[in-house]
């Protein structure tokens, strides 16, 4: 018990530390490698969870294909003058400061003083099974086959758009 | 997973679908000439769909563990949407060579976007909702800037994207909220004990940000910033489909997640909500569209206060303003895309003639457009005996039902307002002289769409109670 | 239940030892004498003109946004092929089916993307 609660308290400041650092760096590149190092901190969080699918996915996905797609956006675009959202003169900076208030709160009510259904309790055992890749293919090849089938179809017509939207000389 | 492949041929719209996108693939990928198998391929696959849907609609059934709905509310849905994609396809063979891009894919990406509708129509899970919208909305992103050439049409695809994806944040915050205060996707067990939940502020909060999301689907007022640029911006066609079968498919999302309230007459938390956007999509729609000489503009802003009148019938929620709104989307569905086919037919190369100066003297030119013209927009306005009268009539008596009379007054002055604009148009193919001289080249396919879709809301004004029988016997379900 | 961890962790914390050692031990062990025209960008030995910060072609973006699609199609296949046996005897060929049709779309895309010339570089 007591090393997750040191490994909690590592990974939760290396997740808080690098997205501070994620939003106040002046370099976007600089900023989504931080990003990098955010995702890596909450796939050990999930670790933590008994979520061990989520977690190499959140590396899989998250770490390494969706931080390509952000890294060749940041290329695509001129990122000379840019800065952190911090120093932004705009009333933008109010309304993302706003959001992330609401979020904050939000959260804290559901961690001190919401009350989860009658459906959720607490059952450790139950949770380490639930989070195994064994569980969630019995999950997702039985009741959720439906919604499996038609992941199907939007990612063939995702990479249908992709083609057409992106693709130089087309036809 | 069940247990018999019954079950599975029980999925039979689905299936349809789904195989006729993968066959379109192969198609398209195979056939140098795929651009004019495809369409027709595209049609009889719509036709089918909707003439399976429409007679196996008693055929009640919820399939594969509480995951997928079939018969009853679904099937009108899908008779709605594959109709109406039907009609969209045909005016596109000839509206889009002159639009400049001819390809396949576009009739590919209009089968996956009714397939996503279908799904939402159908889902009794919000992972199935969540995953039929994303695939009809990213069908949507595309098929708006399906023309890279042009520069409004990547403005449109651009905003669209922007802000539908920031919907779809909203909707998954929601959904996140939901599954952590309940535990569950399924929408039967929101149903049952609903009573239970929307005790907790958690789980209200997921669902308001829930609906946040999806009145930005169905363009009300405040959510509404996308929708004039984004439906003057794409093909004329693709908007006759985004502004009518993705306006339905969201509805239908609202119709089943709100069934709770409808069902158990329990209290409707959310009369203020619905009233307040319905009061507001209302006015803004009919008082902005007055201003409006793009005519494609104009109905963009038209189907912003449509989308307040639907939503009247959402804040009385009962059964008979349900039933009032399904009868109004199948009436708004037809008499739209009639009205963009015949705009998609008048318009010329390069996005020119949409303004409401071309249709003066279109009289004169052409009797049959402008007769047809003028029948869409007097069902748009909502003159008896055409089928958006009674669209209106249902829901607002609905309204008066809950108690909500000045909601439906307010409904009616709107309605008013708005005759104004529509019969704008009609004065000016019929009383004005033409100001500039150009030739109508009517493809044949397209004006068959126009005929269809003005059979069909002279049929749903004249007889309403075929529909409404239909709808009503199964919208308890 | 962490503990079991501990060698995945362990050879994650010697590969980013091992990065960091070989981008650093330069730095600490060569020679340092920098002086202006070492220090200047390298630009095939002409003076460098303009930011660094070119900009990229969108062909990248393509490539990198199917990449995306088709690891969350492999994502897709690792539970079931760890499941598979389970489910094969308790659903026999259904357990198959399913996963045969979301390959078959799926390989369809890649079909697709391969005849309409999506990976060439042109």
């Amino acid at each position: 018990m007591k090393i997750d609660l040191i490994l909690f308290f590592l990974l939760a400041g290396i997740a808080v530390v690098t997205s501070i650092l994620v939003i106040t760096r002046r370099n976007a590149i600089i900023s989504a490698v931080f990003l990098v190092l955010n995702f890596f901190a909450l796939a050990g969080l999930y670790l933590l969870l008994n979520a061990q699918f989520i977690s190499v996915v959140q590396i899989i996905v998250y770490a390494g294909a969706i931080m390509v797609l952000f890294l060749f956006v940041l290329m695509l675009l001129r990122t000379d003058n840019e800065s952190p959202i911090l120093s932004d003169k705009r009333p933008l900076k109010y309304f993302a400061i706003l959001i992330s208030v609401f979020v904050f709160v939000q959260i804290a009510y559901l961690l001190f003083a919401g009350k989860p259904s009658r459906n959720i309790t607490p059952d450790e055992a139950a949770s380490i099974n639930s989070g195994t890749i064994q569980a969630i293919g019995k999950e997702l090849y039985t009741n959720y086959i439906i919604p499996f089938e038609v992941a199907g179809f939007l990612l063939l017509a995702a990479t249908i758009g992709a083609l057409v939207l992106a693709k130089k000389k087309f036809e | 997973m069940p247990s018999t492949i019954n079950e599975y041929f029980q999925l039979m719209p689905f299936l349809i679908i789904g195989i006729g996108i993968i066959l379109s693939v192969v198609i398209e990928i195979s056939s140098k000439s795929s651009k004019e198998i495809l369409p027709w391929f595209s049609i009889i696959l719509f036709f089918a769909t909707a003439l399976y849907s429409i007679t196996n609609i008693s055929e009640h059934a919820v399939l594969f563990g509480g995951m997928v709905e079939v018969g009853g509310k679904p099937a009108i849905f899908n008779f709605i949407f594959n109709l109406g994609a039907m009609l969209v396809v045909m005016s596109s063979i000839g509206y889009l060579k002159k639009y400049g891009t001819y390809f396949g894919e576009y009739y590919i990406l209009i089968q996956s976007s009714v397939l996503g509708m279908m799904v939402m129509a159908g889902s009794k899970d919000i992972l199935m909702i969540f995953l039929g919208l994303e695939l009809m909305s990213i069908c949507f992103y595309v098929l708006a800037g399906i023309n890279r050439n042009k520069l409004g049409a990547n403005e449109a695809a651009m905003k669209y994207f922007l802000l539908g994806s920031f919907t779809t944040g909203f909707i998954v915050y929601g959904i996140a909220l939901i599954y952590g205060t309940t535990g569950t996707t399924s929408i039967q067990n929101l149903i049952d004990n609903f009573g239970e939940y929307s005790s907790n502020i958690i789980f209200v909060t997921g669902l308001i940000l829930f609906l946040i999301g999806f009145s930005f689907k169905i363009a009300a007022v405040p959510f509404h910033m996308w929708v004039p640029d984004v439906y003057q911006g794409s093909a004329t066609t693709v908007t006759g489909l985004m502004s009518t079968t993705g306006k339905t498919a969201a509805f239908s999302v609202l119709i089943i997640m709100l069934t709770s309230i409808f069902t158990l007459n329990s209290a409707n938390i959310f009369k203020p909500y619905f009233s307040a956007i319905a009061v507001l999509s209302m006015f803004f729609g009919s008082i902005v569209a007055i201003s409006q000489n793009n005519l494609k503009r104009m109905l963009a802003y038209s189907s912003i206060s449509h989308a307040g009148y639907m939503a009247v019938g959402l804040a009385a929620a009962n059964s008979y303003s349900i039933s009032g709104i399904i009868f109004y989307l199948a009436a708004y569905a037809f008499m739209n895309i009639g009205a963009f086919s015949v705009i998609s037919i008048i318009e010329g190369e390069n996005d020119s003639r949409t303004d409401i100066n071309v249709y003066a003297g279109l009289n004169s030119k052409n009797p049959v457009l402008a007769a047809f013209m003028a029948l869409f927009m007097f069902a748009l306005a909502g003159i008896p005996p055409m089928a958006g009268f009674f669209g209106k009539y249902y829901v607002f008596v609905g309204a008066i039902e809950s108690n909500l009379t000045w909601l439906a007054i307010l409904g009616v002055i709107s309605s008013m307002i708005s005759v104004y604009f529509y019969l704008r148009v009609i004065v000016f193919m019929y009383f004005k002289d033409a100001e500039e001289n150009f030739e109508i080249e009517v493809a044949p396919y397209s004006l068959s769409s126009v005929v269809i879709s003005g059979v069909l809301v002279l049929m749903f004004g004249l007889f309403p109670d075929m529909l409404l029988r239909l709808i009503t016997a199964v919208v308890s379900l | 239940m962490i503990l079991d961890y501990i060698p995945i962790i362990l050879v994650l914390i010697v590969a980013a030892i091992f990065g960091f050692a070989v981008v650093f031990s330069s730095e600490i062990f060569g020679p340092s004498r920098p002086n202006k025209v070492k220090t200047m960008s390298y630009e095939s030995g002409k003076d460098p003109v303009g930011t660094t910060h070119e900009r990229i072609s969108v062909k990248y973006y393509l490539v990198a946004m199917l990449f995306i699609i088709f690891d969350i199609e492999v994502i897709y296949v690792y539970p079931w092929a760890v499941e598979f046996k389970n489910l094969f005897s308790t659903y026999g060929i259904f357990a198959f089916l399913p996963m045969l049709f979301f390959l078959v779309v799926l390989e369809l895309g890649f079909l697709y993307i391969l005849m309409k010339g999506g990976l060439k570089w042109d």
